[in-house]
């Protein structure tokens, strides 16, 4: 049995590598903040308010195009509707924890976090304080994300826009699900999920990021279908 | 900008992350969901993947000699041999790099 500790410590190593590529975008998610005109304040506290990379530069982008708050807040939702998903994952491993408990760890579910900690919980399904490494990998992105972001916010973009550290976004989660290219079932939906993305990429308030998973995980269950 | 529409915008991302955790018990969810629900990672991640190559900053597609296209395939192969996640990353963005400053430079 690991204590508390030890899986606090845990998720924080198990995410750490991710900071690579999420430091850079959220200096850059700050500095766009500043740049499109917006109060330096309300900037920042969208990190810690909503919490949430590229959603946060998409409502900003919104905004300083001339679209609606309405418009600018249903999309920040429906990008980030994918948590659902998440959350549903993780309830299983977290039903034990009391009403209170997972009202507070729900705030620090993130992409990386839940990809990491869903790892870890897979494999060590036993332990009794599990929650304490998604614990570990939400707290380490929600400090690294608010000094990059602050960071951005104060220093500007003092990434050089050249290096197109961007791309590392989608690298980062690459290494999230390159070993699953082993299995045949998981290519299929990996590529139904992409080519999906792609095609509803126009789709209205940035949905295709919602749609193109159900597409994909209804193929899924098409596929537990026939191998039963 | 207001901090009005960055709390409702708040308040909605924290549901989202929130509704399932606390308000949905393990019953709730039959053996089937639960066999779905192994796929999220690989029926989400592509969503992020796909357009951050595929679709530059303008909404446009890219080309298909892009230095994206390369720089990820590379991360692919390092990835999948190296299983480490900071060799994936520096591969894509170096092999990007080494094509957008050496050879197209």
């Amino acid at each position: 049995m690991l204590s508390k500790k030890q899986l606090f410590t845990k998720g924080m190593l198990d995410i750490s590598p991710h900071m690579l590529s999420v430091i850079p975008f959220g200096i850059i998610c700050g500095a766009i903040g500043v740049e499109l005109g917006f109060n330096p304040y309300l900037v920042y506290a969208m990190s810690f308010i909503i919490f949430g990379g590229a959603s946060q530069i998409v409502f900003l982008q919104l905004l300083s195009g001339g679209a609606s708050s309405l418009v600018a807040v249903t999309s920040v939702g429906i990008i980030n509707s994918r948590h659902l998903l998440y959350g549903a994952v993780l309830s299983e491993y977290l039903e034990k924890l009391s009403f209170i408990k997972k009202l507070l760890i729900s705030y620090v579910i993130v992409d990386q976090g839940f990809a990491e900690s869903n790892k870890f919980f897979k494999k060590n399904r036993s332990e009794e304080y599990l929650h304490y490494h998604l614990i570990g990998t939400g707290c380490t992105m929600w400090v690294c994300w608010q000094i990059a972001t602050l960071s951005g916010i104060i220093l500007g973009s003092f990434v050089p826009e050249e290096l197109g550290l961007k791309f590392a976004i989608p690298l980062t989660f690459i290494a999230i699900v390159v070993q699953d290219l082993k299995k045949i079932d998981h290519v299929i939906v990996m590529i139904t999920c992409g080519l999906s993305s792609l095609l509803f990429f126009d789709a209205p308030f940035k949905s295709y990021i919602i749609i193109s998973p159900v597409i994909a995980l209804f193929v899924a269950s098409l596929l537990l279908r026939l191998k039963k | 900008m207001t901090l009005v529409s960055i709390i409702f915008a708040g308040i909605l991302t924290y549901f989202t992350r929130m509704t399932m955790v606390a308000l949905i018990s393990r019953d709730m969810l039959g053996d089937k969901v639960k066999a779905v629900l192994e796929y999220v990672p690989s029926a989400v991640f592509p969503a992020i993947i796909f357009p951050g190559i595929f679709i530059n900053d303008f909404g446009a597609f890219i080309e298909m000699n892009d230095p994206k296209i390369f720089g990820a395939l590379v991360a692919v192969i390092v990835g999948y041999f190296s299983k480490n996640i900071i060799a994936t990353i520096l591969a894509g963005l170096v092999s990007y790099w080494f094509l957008i400053f050496v050879i197209f430079s």
